[in-house]
């Protein structure tokens, strides 16, 4: 299709200026956008305003659609699970049994901790849930990685306070609206989280690559001791995530570590638990010091 | 008394032409909230590992300004960038900049090619929709890596697919926006 001839002004002062307008205003938009995204970059809280009461706005149908994507997902496991009735039954039946005596277990050691803690005198103030809400949406077509939540500051949730589903770690709280929040998830490039590998104390650090898979950086050099299949868990350090939540498993093995992929699903999951932040002071502590090598999910938004 | 031969004689694809006209609001707002809604949309899907659905917003200003040259001004671009930043999880001012551009870019693209077909339409969206991807993903503040470009390709190659499909929804849209519904007394 060729132009349509009213754009091609001729001796009409009028369609001339008005053009020529147009073509100003849309090059003034190039530079304030440039303005505007410096901003941004620099302060990535800057403008949480307008986007957070736009999230608010889009909750309610989030809320829906995470209704029907859990209510669709059932049906699907439900189709599976016909499929592969008989050889299912029996191995859940091991594994009830199994999950039945570590469970004892568990109960055993929390009672233990909670007397060793009142022993130190400490309290249970950090890690306790703040609020159980839904995943309602993600940011599906920027490069960034982050999710919205249908509750926000109403429901007691502030900004910092880790995320978790009931197999680990999603991620942490950026932004709160009054019905909504922003979650950077785990998979997002800017995000790092302390880790250790559970059962020893090896610490190390979780990067989100962009891409779904976590890069697991040791932090003592040495020969790498990871192993395929090495599950890790929060470290506690940092102040944000209380110790023990599960975060990722090694799927490949690095010169300098490896490379891990995410134990929780955000799509899958269908309810998320919005943690108080585990150490108030340490996170407090971090910001202020200038010394980021010990505040690395300090400023990374 | 004349007697009508032909039913639809006095009709077009746009409806009856006796004692009908155009809704000048259905005609000025249908493009603008079709791309708004197209900027919100995909906020609704979990993605938790990869971008993974194409920017829908983007591809329907593409396909407006192939399906009617001339009906965005070239600084809508920057109003509803501005809209789509709000959703897009990008940091305020990328879309702004960056649909603004899209538009120049446009403009001076069909000044110089004014004849075009659809497989010229579609190349041209495609490399549009592909450089934008990009653009958008080194503005977006993460931190730069191989695997964040391999992982945007599926998105790319799934928005060059997508076009013919958005091109035709926007083409019946503009039918809606057009349609003879207002009766003159």
């Amino acid at each position: 299709m060729a132009p349509i001839s009213s754009r091609r002004s001729g001796h009409s002062r009028r369609a001339q200026y008005s053009l020529f307008t147009g073509y100003a205003l849309a090059a003034f938009g190039v530079l304030l956008g440039a303005a505007l995204l410096a901003v941004s970059l620099l302060n990535p809280s800057a403008f949480s305003g307008p986007r957070m009461a736009a999230s608010d706005a889009v909750a309610p149908a989030g809320a829906g659609a995470a209704r029907t994507r859990a209510a669709s997902s059932g049906v699907l496991d439900e189709i599976t699970a016909y499929w592969r009735a008989g050889s299912q039954n029996a191995a859940l039946r091991r594994e009830a049994e199994l999950a039945r005596i570590r469970l004892g277990e568990a109960k055993a050691l929390e009672q233990e901790n909670r007397e060793l803690r009142a022993l130190l005198g400490l309290g249970e103030a950090g890690g306790r849930t703040v609020a159980v809400a839904r995943l309602v949406g993600s940011s599906s077509t920027s490069g960034r990685r982050f999710a919205y939540l249908d509750a926000g500051a109403r429901s007691g949730v502030a900004a910092g306070m880790p995320v978790r589903s009931a197999q680990g770690v999603i991620g942490r709280v950026l932004e709160v609206g009054n019905r909504s929040a922003r979650v950077m998830l785990l998979s997002d490039s800017e995000s790092v989280l302390p880790v250790k590998r559970a059962g020893d104390e090896l610490v190390a650090f979780a990067e989100g690559r962009g891409d779904g898979k976590l890069r697991i950086r040791l932090l003592n050099l040495g020969i790498n001791p990871l192993k395929e299949g090495d599950l890790f868990v929060t470290s506690g350090a940092g102040g944000y995530f209380r110790p023990g939540i599960a975060a990722a498993i090694l799927e490949e093995v690095t010169p300098d570590g490896g490379v891990a992929r995410i134990v929780a699903d955000p799509a899958a999951a269908t309810a998320v638990m919005v943690e108080a932040i585990w150490i108030a002071e340490a996170v407090e502590a971090s910001r202020s010091s200038p010394d980021k090598g010990f505040a690395p999910e300090g400023d990374s938004e | 008394m004349t007697e009508r031969l032909n039913l639809s004689a006095r009709a077009d694809k746009y409806g009856r032409r006796t004692n009908r006209t155009h809704s000048p609001v259905r005609a000025a707002s249908v493009p603008y909230l079709s791309v708004m809604l197209a900027s919100a949309l995909p906020i609704l899907v979990i993605a938790g590992s990869a971008p993974l659905i194409p920017p829908l917003g983007f591809l329907m200003l593409i396909c407006w300004r192939i399906v009617r040259p001339g009906f965005f001004p070239p600084w809508a671009g920057a109003l509803l960038g501005a809209f789509d930043d709000l959703f897009s999880g990008q940091p305020f001012g990328s879309a702004i900049l960056l649909w603004s551009l899209t538009m120049l870019v446009l403009e001076f693209v069909e000044a110089r090619f004014p004849w075009r077909g659809f497989w010229q339409d579609w190349l041209a969206a495609g490399l549009a929709s592909a450089l934008y991807l990009v653009a958008a993903l080194s503005l977006s503040g993460a931190t730069p890596g191989g695997h964040l470009i391999l992982a945007i390709v599926p998105q790319i190659v799934l928005t060059v697919l997508l076009y013919p499909l958005a091109v035709r929804l926007v083409a019946g849209l503009d039918l809606f926006r057009l349609a003879r519904v207002k009766v003159i007394d």
